[in-house]
């Protein structure tokens, strides 16, 4: 026996099986994200007041990317009503619009993940510099010497979670000379909280010797709190953006064939993977306000 | 295009349209496809069961190994001390069970039991092999997703077995892996078990959208709601319960792993120190909110474990005693009350937290109202049996064992869900026999129920009986003889998680202290140790007859051996993929025995009503 | 049992029994994104808003957010003419989602009197 209602509704629900199994993942789902914005309220709402972060995203590319999301959420539509008007060429167009703007997505997510990553937050050695006692900006490059052979060497770009010795092609016989960061200098941390309220914030290119740097970090997940709940939540979205641009690739590509098959079929696979689109664009509509405009 | 017209019930006669390779003829695919990589839901739900009963052995031998450190703390473990030590090196050195080695085969015996063995075997085994057949469906509703969940629990088991192997051993901050203890634990035990849970938790997600979608869509023409068996009813409850109750601890693993790898500080607080120094992470976080993530499942996971063993025990009942099921609609609509309330009582397992008294008044409330449909569908299946021809089968031993000791070990959660007299007892022996009452001699015995009942339609073959009543009085004996007495330690202040039995807190050490733990019930120990061994011998003859049943036992003379009404013992045994030749058309409710002026004592419910006689149960 | 037949007629394919225009579809996509444009672009207007405090833009912003949402799954997902058994799952979902929130920031709130001092 075949497995009804694959394809065509049961008449008393109205409804195929694999929507009834999307709107029970979906539910799931929405409980899985509704977990992390509980931990995300109570972590706020725990944080004492003045410490929340405010103004650490950029906000123009956020709302392009809101802006690209909702785009792709309308194409994904559209490329379902072409299979229902079984105008397959119009289907190829739209999912394969759906498929450039979620690329576009991570490529914005991924430029942004680089910049928090290579911003970086130096604690001076105390009253060693005009400026104050914390550096704070983005790394331009650092200089390691040997201090028997005074031979040096220059690193352009730094990966790492704090500061370490040197990373990649050097031996642990270098020290680290000065880094240069283009950024400014600030006497507390609470200044480089709420970055909304600051006006006019001047960066410029800082060379600080390495015996003033007591330790510096990155503005990773480990930072505070408000950035673990950042890259954790755009993550596990980012994650499920990859999930469903694979399965509508899927679609777009190999899966094809059946539509020759059983055009109906194929079209209530559309619908179905479109929904599961859908959601993410949902998630994203919340996560959007909540982690770039509060 | 074509015009394609279904009839109804739907199934293609005319198949213009198929999707290519959906439909092989069975026969052709080679024995990779056909019992390994199987999409038919009877050989998934073979596979799970199957794979299930080996951990829940594996999670039997790690409890003793610890109950022998209980009794004799520091003495090398006989017979499999040196195994051990060649095995794991230095935590078990000279087979001797060190406390680290204690806590993680405290931490892996609770994961597997839970998480590997118990729900893989009550609800994706038993239901993936009997729900479609008893509501007339041809598989599962997705069959592929349906095998992608097994690989995904077997991952998630090598996961979990792998980790004993790591350096450092396996997760050692209980099976609740609470932070910040999950995150200071120096060792790769922890992030090994939270990847395993994350393909746990995916492999009961998927099971749990197949299961709602094939009830919801795929049952029979004529098989309304209020016809469903009760098992059906219990699988889609807990379905539910997975579906929901899941994500939420998904999140929170997802967040300890970040905690883990990524130095984040999800859970640790400020001012966290780790061995005397400051650790280094941000802080800002809350442990407690690890506990509420965690309890928001864990509370109806603990639903999940026990509502599928109600079901099978409500059909084993109804099947032996010849007579519908007292309460049918309580029992529906109790489980469903079961279900929605699990949601809304999690914090009772949060009480010393420090709560305040208006929220602990609030999941108090609750806990208590849960406990009033969970005790309606004891006593239905109670009253069930009054007036009824009870055959005493090994399938019915177990179920009408399982209703005392279910009845026990759900009165002594009364206790545990009301704060004050919690207070004493949290985190003591007594949680521990209260609720593997509920879990051993509760579903496990259902389970057992099951086993016995449905082996005659997988195999073609019963059971031996007597090695059954064998099985059946050896595991009733031993169980209450390892369980009863924790409710004493318990209730005298005996701790849970103790590696060494609590012999630091005993009179012994410190003569003549105030509140140490007495002499006789530091004595327990020993006697749980024999009774819990003498548990093991009882599992024996059953493992033997299970395997040897299956080519020698005595061949079951037609379909439907036990005089059944649900539909799975009036397919053909065993049911060939398809199950059903034709699909079959339901006429009636699901307990019809004993219908007065019928010529069988059972009536099945597909059968029709013979013209000239009245109807037996009128039309829905 | 005729009038169990689901037939499909040949001729204009039908969803959720209405004809299915592309055009019009094509129009009503359009509607919807203007409308999360405009909700985007509330939103960032309440976000910058001076003379209000955090937790009241919080507010309008969820408010507009909700809004957005409600948009998006009732148009884009077709929730508006879902069958009602999809909305009673969401409805049980949304209850579950309030409680896991709503009963834990409860939680985490509520103290024994002079207990915690911040």
């Amino acid at each position: 026996m075949e497995i009804p209602y694959a394809v065509y509704p049961r008449p008393d629900t109205g409804i195929y099986n694999a929507k009834v199994g999307i709107w029970l993942f979906l539910a799931s789902e929405v409980m899985l994200f509704g977990a992390l914005f509980s931990a995300y309220v109570l972590i706020r709402v725990g944080t004492p007041p003045g410490e929340w972060p405010h103004g650490w995203q950029n906000v123009t590319l956020g709302t392009l990317n809101t802006l690209v999301l909702a785009l792709s959420a309308i194409t994904t539509l559209m490329a379902w009503v072409a299979c229902k008007v079984r105008q397959f060429g119009k289907f190829k167009f739209f999912h394969g619009c759906t498929l450039l703007l979620a690329l576009t997505f991570l490529c914005i997510k991924g430029f942004e993940y680089d910049d928090h990553l290579t911003h970086y937050e130096i604690h001076l050695t105390a009253g060693s510099n005009a400026g104050g006692s914390i550096a704070d900006g983005h790394f331009e490059s650092a200089i390691y010497m040997n201090p028997e052979t005074k031979g040096q060497v220059e690193k352009k770009s730094f990966c790492g979670m704090s500061f370490a010795t040197v990373a990649g092609g050097v031996t642990n016989n270098y020290q680290l000379a000065s880094v240069s960061i283009d950024g400014r200098y600030v006497n507390n941390e609470e200044q480089l909280i709420d970055l909304r309220a600051q006006k006019d914030i001047k960066e410029t290119e800082i060379k600080i010797p390495g015996s003033e740097v007591k330790d510096m970090q990155s503005y990773g997940p480990w930072h505070n709190d408000y950035l673990a709940l950042y890259f954790t939540m755009t993550a596990l979205h980012a994650l499920h953006i990859l999930g469903g641009s694979i399965v509508i690739g899927y679609l777009w590509g190999p899966g094809r064939r059946l539509w020759k098959v059983d055009p109906e079929h194929f079209t209530n696979r559309v619908e179905v993977s479109g929904l599961f689109w859908h959601f993410v664009d949902l998630v994203w509509i919340f996560l959007f306000p909540v982690l770039y405009l509060t | 295009m074509e015009t394609i017209v279904h009839e109804f019930p739907p199934y293609r006669e005319h198949e213009t349209a198929r999707e290519p390779e959906s439909h092989e003829h069975h026969a052709d695919m080679g024995f990779w496809r056909k019992y390994i990589f199987s999409s038919d839901h009877k050989i998934i739900g073979i596979q799970y069961g199957f794979t299930a009963l080996c951990f829940m052995l594996f999670g039997f031998f790690l409890m003793l190994m610890m109950r022998w450190q209980i009794a004799h703390p520091g003495a090398p473990i006989p017979v499999v001390g040196p195994l051990l030590a060649r095995l794991l090196g230095q935590p078990a050195a000279n087979g001797v069970m060190s406390p680290e080695l204690y806590n993680s085969f405290g931490a892996m015996h609770g994961t597997i039991m839970v998480f590997l063995a118990i729900v893989p075997l009550a609800f994706a085994a038993f239901g993936n092999y009997v729900v479609p057949l008893m509501i007339g469906a041809p598989d599962m509703a997705f069959p592929r997703v349906n095998m992608a969940s097994y690989q995904a629990y077997v991952l998630g088991g090598i996961v979990m077995l792998v980790s004993f192997f790591i350096p450092g051993g396996a997760a050692q901050a209980g099976w609740t892996s609470y932070s910040p203890l999950a995150t200071s634990i120096p060792t790769d035990g922890q992030l090994f078990w939270i990847i395993g849970m994350v393909l746990l938790i995916t492999s009961s997600l998927l099971g749990a959208v197949n299961f709602i979608a094939t009830i919801i869509q795929l049952r029979a023409p004529g098989m309304t709601w209020m016809r469903l068996p009760f098992f059906v009813w219990a699988q889609f409850v807990t379905a539910f319960l997975l579906l929901l109750a899941f994500p939420p601890l998904e999140a929170a693993a997802v967040m300890q792993l970040m905690d883990n790898a990524a130095h984040t500080s999800f859970f640790l607080p400020t001012g966290l120190a780790v061995g005397g120094q400051l650790a280094h992470v941000s802080g800002g976080g809350s442990p407690l909110l690890w506990q509420h993530l965690f309890w928001f499942l864990g509370h109806p996971e603990v639903y999940v474990l026990i509502l599928p063993g109600m079901g099978i025990v409500c059909e084993i009942i109804a099947n032996n005693t010849r007579k519908p099921i007292w309460g049918y609609k309580s029992l529906v609509y109790s489980v469903l009350v079961v279900g929605f309330l699990s949601f809304i009582v999690w914090a009772h397992h949060m009480y010393l937290t420090g709560m305040g008294t208006k929220i602990a008044t609030f999941f108090q409330a609750t806990t208590m109202m849960i406990s009033i449909p969970s005790v309606i569908i004891l006593t239905c299946l109670f009253i069930s049996l009054w007036g009824g021809s009870i055959r005493f089968n090994t399938p019915m031993l177990f179920a009408l064992g399982f209703l005392p000791m279910f009845g026990i070990g759900g009165l002594t959660g009364l206790p545990l869900g009301l704060a004050p007299t919690d207070i004493p007892l949290h985190d003591t022996y007594y949680v521990i026999a209260h609720f593997h009452y509920v879990v051993a001699p509760g579903t496990i015995f259902a389970l057992f129920a099951g086993i016995y009942y449905w082996f005659p339609k997988m195999t073609g073959r019963r059971m031996n009986e007597f090695w059954g009543r064998v099985h059946f009085w050896g595991s009733l004996v031993f169980m209450n003889l390892v369980f009863m007495p924790m409710f004493a330690q318990g209730m005298q202040g005996m701790l849970r998680r103790m590696a060494d039995g609590g012999a630091n807190y005993s009179a012994a050490r410190v003569p003549g202290a105030l509140n140490t733990l007495p002499n006789d019930i530091m004595a327990l120990h020993v006697w749980i140790l024999w009774a819990a061994m003498a548990l093991g011998v009882a599992q024996i003859p059953f493992i033997i007859n299970l395997f040897w049943s299956i080519g020698h036992g005595e061949k079951v003379r037609n379909d439907n051996p036990w005089g059944a009404t649900t539909l799975e013992w009036q397919a053909p045994t065993p049911p060939p993929h398809g199950n059903f030749a034709e699909p079959p058309q339901i006429y009636r409710g699901p307990y019809e025995y004993s219908v007065p002026g019928h010529a069988t004592d059972f009536t099945p419910q597909n059968e029709p009503d013979r013209p000239g006689t009245p109807a037996f149960s009128p039309a829905p | 049992m005729d009038e169990l037949k689901t037939a499909k007629p040949a001729g204009e394919p039908e969803v959720h029994g209405h004809a299915v225009d592309f055009n019009n579809y094509l129009r009503r996509c359009a509607y919807v994104f203007v409308a999360v444009l405009c909700a985007v672009s509330l939103m960032l207007v309440a976000s910058y808003l001076p003379h209000f405090d955090w937790p009241a833009k919080v507010a309008m912003i969820l408010v507009v957010a909700c809004t957005n949402a409600f948009v998006v799954a009732g148009f884009l997902m077709h929730l508006i003419s879902e069958k009602k058994m999809i909305y009673t799952l969401l409805a049980f979902t949304v209850f579950f989602f309030a409680g896991l929130i709503g009963l834990t920031v409860w939680a985490m709130q509520d103290f024994p009197a002079g207990t915690v001092t911040h």
